[in-house]
């Protein structure tokens, strides 16, 4: 089976409106990519042992995905090399014709969540340094995340305060499915890391902690860890309420990436009831769950749910907030939401800034 | 309405498909077993290019557990989030009542009844020995 593709006028950017996307995936093309950052110790190392994650028994992720490396498969670059390891072919593919002039960067894959925790964080720092070679040096709409090993605190707070200050890097990225549930104590060092180099941080879907990936169990299906994530994203949101994580660092700004946004409200209400009952068993809280929610977390947008009808959306949304969505592809990967087709509601000009640009420039502390 | 040669049958083989633009409209065209089909290249869920995705078969399930797996090579998934479409009809599978692919009206023609017209073909030189696909739009 042959396809042949005759290039057509790609849409230009001048027809769409500016959008900031704070979910871009880009990948190596080897692994030796990495190996400018990675000293000869840890270079022997991967090829004589390889990386283990704590998911025995297996390399990749716990599920295969629907598409090749989970992504569009329109999306392999025309050099080779897998979907998403071409910046040329990513601004000629997304950068350029979807008008992004916010992109920001979390690699996967790289290093986050390896057993030996000398690796990861070994892996993580040659990961930060290539973003700014590869990447946000070579195109200014770029921003790169500061990938940590999160499961050794000190390590990645150490990681935090080395890139603290550098403007390339904008947020902190961690995955959700932690060791423990995210607000455990021994992630604080990251937290408070991270809000003293005024940097959100960003709780990216998946991740290796070694539970089930639905809290009774492994399921069979893949669609079901897709929809999964909602669940084990609220459950890491609840723990960083809920432990005090908010209370203890009021200036730290999360973001929910990638795990839908409608269960927001729900959680929300269904936290606050049971605070109000259950008060005394935390009393560290000095606010409700929601309100320390909505001061302090953030959500992408993509995958976007899409009820029927669409109009539902509109009342999600302002049950979490306008000022609370960050609009997000997800590029190259294969459930990438186009920007020109995610909003077919009748909003305001002023709502569809605030959504698509308006909302990421001001979490970011970008100049409009 | 009108008719628009796009190129000589011999440039998409059984079971391959190509991109052409008509009437400054991309159409993805399908050869099954030397019937062709055509199918506007933009997928009635965000815009991604049907071209692109890969050509399957229908998979069917009576109850869980029982598989009917039938039609190979008529369905097409989009390379973005995989919905399917019947090539022939352009009848989604996701929401069949609602949902569909535009479909155009494709034929081959030979081409000594082409030099007759009407039909378009700014850019195909026609020749009477040769077999051509038309798209009707």
């Amino acid at each position: 089976m042959s396809v042949q593709i005759r290039p057509t006028a790609a849409a230009t950017s001048s027809s769409r409106l500016a959008v900031a996307d704070c979910d871009i995936h880009p990948a190596v093309r080897a692994e030796t990519d990495l190996d400018p950052w990675l000293s000869q110790r840890w270079r022997d190392h991967r090829t004589t042992f390889n990386a283990g994650r704590r998911i025995g028994m297996q390399a990749g992720p716990a599920y295969p995905k629907s598409q090749p490396n989970a992504s569009r498969r329109d999306a392999q670059p025309p050099e080779g090399g897998r979907q998403g390891s071409s910046l040329s072919f990513m601004q000629i593919q997304h950068l350029d014709p979807n008008n992004v002039k916010l992109g920001i960067l979390n690699p996967l894959g790289s290093g986050q969540g390896m057993s030996n925790p000398d690796l990861s964080a070994a892996i993580c720092h040659a990961t930060n340094e290539w973003q700014l070679a590869e990447w946000t040096g070579k195109d200014r709409r770029l921003k790169a995340s500061v990938v940590v090993p999160y499961e050794d605190a000190a390590a990645s707070a150490a990681e935090i305060r080395l890139w603290a200050g550098h403007p390339d890097f904008v947020q902190v990225l961690v995955l959700s499915r932690t060791a423990e549930p995210l607000g455990n104590r021994r992630y604080w060092p990251i937290y408070e890391a991270a809000a003293e180099a005024n940097l959100p941080v960003a709780v990216h879907a998946f991740g290796y902690g070694g539970s089930p990936i639905t809290s009774t169990g492994w399921p069979s299906h893949y669609i079901e860890e897709m929809t999964g994530h909602a669940q084990s994203s609220q459950a890491g949101l609840t723990s960083l309420v809920i432990e005090g994580v908010f209370e203890r660092f009021p200036d730290l700004r999360m973001i929910m990436v990638e795990a839908g946004f409608a269960w927001a409200p729900s959680l929300m209400w269904r936290l606050d009831k049971a605070w109000k009952t259950l008060r005394a068993e935390t009393p560290h809280l000095k606010l409700s769950p929601s309100e320390y929610i909505r001061r302090q977390v953030w959500w992408t947008t993509q995958p976007m749910e899409e009820p029927d009808p669409r109009e539902h959306l509109l009342d999600t949304i302002g049950w979490i907030g306008w000022d609370r969505l960050l609009f997000a592809t997800d590029y190259p990967h294969w459930d990438f939401d186009d920007p020109a087709h995610v909003l077919p509601l009748k909003i305001s000009e002023a709502q569809r800034q605030q959504f698509l640009i308006g909302n990421a420039q001001a979490v970011y502390g970008m100049v409009a | 309405m009108s008719r628009h040669v796009v190129a000589p049958t011999s440039e998409i083989a059984p079971g391959e498909r190509k991109l052409f633009t008509v009437k400054g409209r991309p159409v993805a065209i399908f050869n099954l077993g030397g019937q062709y089909y055509g199918m506007l290249n933009r997928c009635p869920h965000q815009g991604g290019s049907l071209c692109e995705g890969i050509v399957t078969g229908l998979l069917q399930s009576s109850m869980p557990g029982e598989y009917i797996y039938s039609r190979e090579g008529e369905i097409v998934r989009c390379p973005w989030h995989g919905w399917e479409f019947d090539i022939r009809t352009g009848q989604s599978y996701c929401d069949p009542e609602k949902i569909r692919s535009k479909s155009y009206a494709v034929t081959a023609e030979h081409g000594a009844d082409l030099v007759e017209g009407p039909f378009v073909a700014e850019t195909i030189p026609v020749r009477i020995e040769e077999d051509y696909i038309v798209v009707e739009m």
